[in-house]
């Protein structure tokens, strides 16, 4: 376990800084995606709203069998979304102006180029692989759901009812079966009976799409949704109506859901290098001031001592001044005394 | 302690029969959790993947946990000496309320068994919650050893609680390091979602707001716990705690107006960054005056009032709006204003279950902190380990500052 | 070519992965070098 865990972390980055290899091959801080991926194109004007992806999609997936089957139209009545039994679903837009009838989209994820699970991930459940899906491992994944939190397409669902094995579900593209060739494309593509659902190189299907606003002109709104909403999906979408009203956010902005979250991240590390030194710092100052302020404390008492000493000394030494006066005067007084009586003998023998 | 007889008198009062009902009903939905799943007691959806036991045992227990760094940052680190008294009851309430976090955590993710995997298995560094985790897992290590003294002395042990003792300054400075970190990352969790998060609320100082709140919520909380202490655990105080109360109440008082004022103002910068004033028109927009002016400014305004007039009982009020505030703050960033985009139909409102759970655990984190508070030296200093003597510099500090007595002379080894 | 980046969230997880071993490296050297600045003060923090 601890050395799994130690070379995960130099997985995480440590072994190529110790090589020194990659600073170069990071070159400029722009990243293309991975060449040659493949995703899907689809087109708006084209779906018919049949579900038939849904049911390829729940077949090649080995999915459980819905409430309603697959034929009932009537379920397009309301909005729905994905959820851990569908990794496909298509709505059914009316009453938007400008168009001649309902119009349909299938959602599903969208295989960001920069994934916002991926980032988000704790663990790093989720690979964007050079295919182009966005897979999920199960083996590492906590349940902690902060993907479907991170998310900008409500795409990951979650196992609710399961109690202690609940598995992040959503689409894959249809990657563990095309590469073990199982599948040539997606089980949605292939079941599509219109060619709403093109599988191909994003590349290509850039280039398909711009060939069909070239083809059809006033068939298509200018626009293909992923080319970089959110950095770039591997999924697109054209169509002849606004994507807002089929149910494509277009306030998501081209910015990609790493870059959201790498500024704070990288306050990080300042924050650590910077803190200790700060608060010791801090720590230091006011010990100093405490210890200045003793050593004024101290001061002023020996100032004190030193000049209570001084005056004890100074009376001493006059007392002693006194008394050595005194004495003096005793003395000589006394010498005095014998004189005179010495004096006073000595008349007093004379006569 | 007591004799039987009194044992049995006392069992039957209300609070006991209150508390065992809240244990029963939290052991029962317990069960649920982990027999039915999540489905089978929570209203969470794959639009809500997150409802209140990350709202509020996550965000408000992190948060309302602030106190343990605070406090001991105050008296350690910046030299205020007369908040020593408070400096363990607030740990303990941090290594509880820390404790605490985790364990609901364990009801929240799908397989609990799991939590270690980001730090023992495979490492996600590009998310947000990696560090969110690694350093809630580490201050979580760094309260323990902070706390383990009070336990030490308590049970008798001299020589391992003197040297941790010792380590104090080092323990203080690296939980500041990690509760800045992540105190200020619980809001930079949402950064990733700004198509989903309401405008208002949603900012690039996301993490800044989380941290900065989370310090006035931290001394609020010492402030309200402390009030609370007084109430039922009076009797436990010494003098030297009971004599700095009043000391620590208006200390605290008057860092947590100019915390909660410097809030007031760094959301306001927010709004003007990101040129929001129109929002403030909408029905979101008086939601969110109503949590800033009635919970942000308001309690600084009255803590001012508290300090200038020395009013201990205006204080604990403004301490429990301060409270509730960052409660409803995190409530909405993960919640009310979290997929406003969604028809209210969709919204998430917990269940009975989910909140039973969260009072389960907040019930369960009072047991302990009583039972702790009434066996341990908390509010008062331990005879045998008497080290502060109220207003005069602390001993116990600083590990690493000795060590270099150890060293050989640095001459000896010059040539 | 095996080390190069196709996208940031892979670039993402090389910097930030480092970051986090390059942040315990600091603390330890900064703890070191405060002993090492600190060794001849007669006067420590200890009293």
């Amino acid at each position: 376990m601890k050395r799994r865990a130690f070379l995960s972390l130099l997985g995480a980055g440590g072994a190529a800084c110790l090589l020194g290899q990659s600073a170069q091959a990071a070159g400029p801080k722009e990243f293309p995606g991975y060449p040659g991926s493949f995703g899907v194109l689809f087109d708006a004007t084209r779906c018919i709203g049949c579900r038939r992806c849904e049911a390829g999609c729940n077949q090649v997936n080995g999915l459980p069998a819905p409430p309603e089957p697959f034929d009932d139209l009537s379920v397009l009545d309301k909005q729905r979304r994905t959820n851990a039994k569908t990794y496909t679903i298509v709505n059914r837009y009316d009453n938007i102006p400008g168009a001649a009838g309902p119009v349909f989209r299938k959602n599903q994820c969208q295989h960001c180029l920069e994934p916002a699970c991926a980032s988000s991930c704790f663990v790093r459940a989720f690979t964007k692989t050079p295919q182009g899906a966005v897979t999920w491992d199960a083996s590492v994944c906590v349940g902690c759901r902060y993907c479907m939190i991170a998310c900008p397409f409500d795409i990951p669902t979650f196992e609710y009812w399961e109690p202690l094995s609940p598995r992040i579900m959503k689409c894959t593209m249809c990657w563990p079966q095309i590469t073990t060739g199982k599948l040539t494309v997606p089980g949605c593509v292939g079941a599509c009976p219109v060619e709403a659902l093109v599988y191909g190189k994003r590349a290509d299907l850039l280039r398909i799409a711009r060939g069909r606003f070239a083809a059809f002109p006033g068939r298509y709104l200018d626009h293909i949704y992923g080319e970089h909403e959110m950095g770039g999906t591997n999924w697109l979408y054209i169509s002849g109506v606004p994507f807002k009203d089929i149910g494509l956010r277009e306030d998501l902005g081209t910015t990609s859901a790493p870059q959201y979250t790498s500024g704070a991240l990288a306050v990080v590390p300042i924050i650590a290098t910077a803190w200790p030194a700060l608060l010791v710092g801090i720590y230091a100052i006011h010990r100093r001031m405490d210890k200045v302020s003793h050593e004024e404390q101290v001061q002023a008492v020996t100032q004190a001592v030193a000049k209570a000493q001084e005056e004890a000394a100074a009376k001493l030494a006059k007392a002693k001044a006194d008394a050595e006066a005194d004495k003096k005067a005793a003395i000589e007084r006394e010498v005095k005394k014998a004189l005179e009586e010495a004096a006073k003998g000595q008349t007093e023998e004379d006569k | 302690m007591s004799t039987a007889a009194e044992m049995k008198k006392t069992w039957l009062t209300p609070f006991n029969i209150i508390v065992g009902i809240i244990l029963l009903v939290g052991g029962f939905v317990t069960i649920l959790r982990f027999t039915k799943g999540l489905a089978g007691v929570t209203n969470l959806t794959d639009n809500y993947p997150w409802g209140i036991w990350i709202s509020f045992d996550l965000l408000c227990g992190v948060a309302l946990a602030a106190g343990g760094f605070t406090t001991s940052a105050a008296c350690y680190v910046f030299g205020l000496k007369r908040f020593h008294s408070a400096v363990r009851p607030a740990i303990l309430t941090a290594f509880l309320g820390y404790s605490l976090v985790v364990f609901a955590l364990h009801y929240d993710v799908g397989r609990p068994w799991r939590l270690p995997y980001p730090f023992f298995v495979q490492s996600g560094t590009t998310s947000v919650l990696f560090e969110v985790g690694l350093c809630v897992f580490l201050y979580l290590i760094v309260l323990f050893v902070e706390w383990v003294p009070s336990a030490l002395e308590w049970l008798g042990f001299k020589k391992p609680r003197n040297v941790i003792v010792r380590m104090t300054l080092a323990l203080t400075i690296f939980g500041v390091v990690l509760s800045t970190m992540h105190q200020s990352s619980l809001g930079a969790l949402y950064l990733i979602a700004p198509s989903k998060l309401h405008p208002l609320w949603y900012s690039m100082f996301l993490p800044l707001f989380f941290f900065v709140s989370a310090i006035a919520a931290g001394l609020s909380m010492v402030l309200f716990e402390g009030t609370l202490s007084h109430h039922y655990l009076h009797d436990k105080m010494d003098k030297v705690y009971l004599s700095e109360h009043d000391g620590v109440t208006f200390g605290f008082a008057k860092g947590a107006a100019v915390v909660l004022v410097v809030y007031f103002f760094i959301k306001i910068v927010g709004i003007t960054l990101d040129n929001n004033w129109h929002y403030l028109l909408t029905g979101y927009g008086a939601w969110f005056l109503f949590e800033l002016l009635g919970f942000v400014a308001l309690p600084a305004f009255l803590y001012a009032i508290a300090v200038r007039e020395r009013n201990a009982c205006l204080v604990r009020w403004a301490a429990v709006i301060t409270v509730l505030g960052i409660i409803l703050n995190r409530f909405n960033v993960s919640l009310v204003a979290f997929n406003w985009q969604l028809p209210p139909a969709q919204k998430y409102f917990p269940s009975w279950m989910e909140i039973a759970i969260s009072v389960f655990i907040v019930t369960v984190g009072l047991l302990v902190f009583r039972f702790i508070a009434t066996k341990m030296p908390i509010f008062y200093e331990h005879p045998d380990f008497k080290e502060h003597v109220p207003h005069e510099g602390e001993e116990e500090e600083a590990p690493e500052f000795v060590e270099h007595e150890l060293k050989p002379h640095p001459q000896s080894l010059g040539h | 070519m095996e080390n190069a980046f196709y996208t940031l969230h892979d670039f993402f997880v090389f910097t930030k992965g480092s970051a986090y071993i390059l942040m315990g490296v600091i603390l330890l050297g900064i703890l070191g070098f405060w002993l090492f600045i600190t060794g001849r003060d007669e006067e420590t923090f200890i009293k």
